[in-house]
């Protein structure tokens, strides 16, 4: 069956509310990272090599002392300019540093969120369409265990058995892979596949949930007992007339988690030791680096948006009933 | 006599449900010839749309199941059938139309799409085809611009037009009978009219028998050969339409006649209308004996000595009551 187009008016109009929430989210970010203690001249404060002279220059030519708002409107400005400021822990631009770790995050996010969606939709699928049998019981099970296991309990449980007893897979992610051809992406491969996993089946168990209970609210509605009367076949009806309306507030529901899964991408991170961006913002607080923090917050709140957005387009394209408001 | 097109022998149709067995179709009888129109009538929670899905095989299994009975369709029976033998009835049959038009069509597809769908299942056509067909029936049932409207949502009708559309669907591969269950219950008082009179014509088009389930005695009168009159999940009575009017047996069927509001009587009356004393039993533990009993001013000790058989009292006029 043919779907309908998404109307450009709906798409512009979705693009343009992310101007003020990008907005709203970067100042609110900005002054919370303002009000937290320690800058990154406090080291230089203790450095007794460091004249004090110096030292009130420097923070004079950054701008440190200056009020809050005219700190933001600076950042903002230079943001705008493609300047993201500079790290002085590193000594290097923040648009440098988040693109040296941005690409492996967003594999592993990626490819997590892929592997979540292909394991949740056809099980919750099978699990709503005979309910209350074993199948339906074991996933339930499942999908509850994996919901409550935390990340880094998983995660070290896999590095236990996979790293240190079998010795199959690597449990530190090295960026510095110096193999060629196909070895390169088969190393790559292998330290993918434990973090990936991890979060991918963390997002995937509580999808299943969700998608098993979206399928049983859609699988007793009138047009689909309409469908079953037309005499198309029960895997048609399933497919065409009930999974395709159940999909429509599943995908609210992966956009709504986005944020969930980059705190979960944090942690992950630092279990494998994924050079991500999840690990530059650990590493820039603890150093209070904050323009990296600042760079590593606002990127991800970049993309938590994009996602919605990308969301909000499926939505419509899955519901014709939104885009046409 | 002929064979009739379907014949409902002893159906039971009960539910599981956690306080026990429902027995929403406990033995119904019903038969429709080729052409006719039968009304089906009764109180809510009586079993008619139970009844009506069952033939479909439209009932959730479980909770649902067939106890017994036959549904005969053209001599053959249709519980036994394989799911994909079932199919090859349904729509090109049988096919059914719902009581809300609001909820019957699916939200994310185009009403041509969904027409299209059954078209191109049952008449082998390709799907293009299929659409200037689906164009061609949405004309049919009096749809303004039928060649875009084809192209529009469900959310894009009102009720009444959806109900067109539901017609027009179930109508497209020319089934043999048409189950409408109270087709115009959620519409407006004069689209139901319209409604009506669209079947109506559809019907000397096509020339299909109709199962009307109604509440609406006065539509019965107008638009049904037979009637059959179901209570608490049996036929108490069925009979041609003019001897049920006529000569109702059934005291049932006589609340239900006095119970039709009457445009003649005086304003003052017509606020009260009699109707019947007392609710429908309990359908998880039935009396044993007449299930009107605990309503009927006539019960007495047979009454409660198990169910009455029906009784043929005229020609074609069969009732389920001792008197
Ligand atoms: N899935 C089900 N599970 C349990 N009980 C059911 C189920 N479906 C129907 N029933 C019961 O079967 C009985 C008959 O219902 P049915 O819908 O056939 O009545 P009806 O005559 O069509 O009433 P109405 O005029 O209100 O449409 C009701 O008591 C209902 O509660
Ligand atoms: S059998 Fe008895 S109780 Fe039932 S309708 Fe007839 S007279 Fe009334
Ligand atoms: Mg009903």
């Amino acid at each position: 069956m043919q779907v309908h187009r998404v109307s450009r008016q709906y798409v512009i109009r979705k693009l343009l509310i992310m101007i003020p929430s990008l907005l709203g989210i970067s100042i609110v970010l900005f002054s919370l990272l303002a009000m937290a203690p320690g800058d990154p001249f406090d080291e230089l404060a203790t450095n007794p090599a460091v004249p004090p002279e110096v030292r009130a220059a420097l923070r004079a030519k950054f701008g440190l002392d200056d009020p809050v708002w005219m700190r933001y409107w600076h950042w903002l400005i230079a943001l705008l300019q493609g300047d993201w400021g500079f790290s002085f822990v590193s000594r290097m631009d923040v648009s440098t540093l988040i693109m040296q770790r941005l690409p492996v995050t967003l594999v592993v996010i990626g490819a997590s969120q892929i592997l979540a969606i292909a394991v949740a939709i056809p099980v919750g699928v099978l699990a709503a369409t005979r309910p209350y049998s074993l199948f339906d019981q074991i996933a339930n099970t499942f999908a509850f265990i994996g919901f409550s296991l935390p990340t880094f309990f998983t995660g070290l449980v896999l590095i236990l058995v996979f790293s240190i007893q079998l010795d199959w897979l690597p449990f530190v992610y090295r960026a510095d892979i110096s193999a060629t051809g196909w070895e390169f992406y088969w190393e790559h491969i292998k330290q993918s596949i434990m973090p990936v996993t991890v979060l991918g089946l963390f997002q995937g168990a509580a999808l299943v949930r969700f998608v098993r209970s979206s399928v049983l609210d859609v699988i007793r509605l009138d047009y689909v007992t309409t469908a079953r009367s037309k005499g198309i076949g029960e895997r048609k009806v399933i497919t065409r007339h009930v999974v395709r309306n159940a999909l429509i507030p599943v995908v609210t529901l992966v956009a709504l988690q986005m944020p969930i899964v980059f705190s979960g991408a944090v942690v992950t991170e630092q279990i494998f030791r994924v050079p991500g961006i999840g690990s530059l913002l650990i590493t820039s607080m603890l150093s209070n680096d904050t323009p990296v923090v600042m760079g590593v917050t606002f990127v991800s709140a970049c993309l938590v948006v994009i996602f919605n957005l990308i969301a909000d387009i499926l939505y419509g394209w899955l519901d014709p009933r939104i885009a046409y408001r | 006599m002929a064979e009739p097109l379907l014949d409902i022998r002893g159906l039971k149709t009960w539910f599981k449900t956690e306080d026990g067995m429902v027995r929403a179709v406990d033995g119904v009888d019903l038969h429709i010839d080729s052409g006719e129109t039968l009304g089906v009538v009764g109180e809510s929670g009586c079993g008619k749309t139970v009844t009506a899905r069952s033939v479909l095989k439209l009932i959730d299994m479980p909770p649902g199941r067939f106890e017994a009975g036959q549904i005969l369709w053209k001599g053959r029976d249709l519980i036994p059938l394989e799911a994909s033998e079932m199919n090859s009835i349904r729509a090109k049959e049988i096919a059914i139309i719902f009581q809300e038009p609001m909820t019957s069509l699916n939200p994310v597809y185009t009403v041509g799409d969904q027409i299209a769908e059954v078209i191109e299942l049952h008449q082998k056509l390709s799907r293009k085809q299929a659409l200037v067909a689906a164009a061609e029936m949405l004309r049919l049932v009096n749809i303004p611009n039928p060649q875009r409207r084809v192209h529009d949502y469900p959310h894009q009708f009102s009720g009444g037009m959806r109900q067109r559309v539901m017609i027009a669907m179930a109508l497209s591969c020319q089934p043999k009978l048409l189950i409408a269950d109270e087709p115009t219950t959620a519409l407006d008082v004069t689209i139901q009219a319209q409604i009506l009179e669209l079947m109506q014509e559809m019907k000397d088009r096509f020339g299909m028998a109709i199962m009307l389930i109604t509440h609406a005695m006065g539509v019965v009168a107008e638009t049904c050969q037979r009637v059959t009159v179901m209570y608490a999940g049996l036929v108490v009575e069925e009979a041609p339409v003019e001897a049920l009017f006529g000569n109702p047996r059934h005291p049932y069927t006589q609340g239900l006649i006095r119970s039709i509001p009457r445009v003649d009587r005086s304003a003052a009356k017509k606020q009260r209308l009699e109707a019947i004393a007392g609710t429908v039993p309990n359908m998880l533990e039935p009396p044993p004996g007449c299930r009107f009993a605990a309503r009927c001013k006539f019960a007495m000790d047979i009454c409660n000595q198990g169910i009455p058989p029906l009784k043929e009292v005229g020609t074609g006029h069969f009732v389920r009551c001792v008197l």
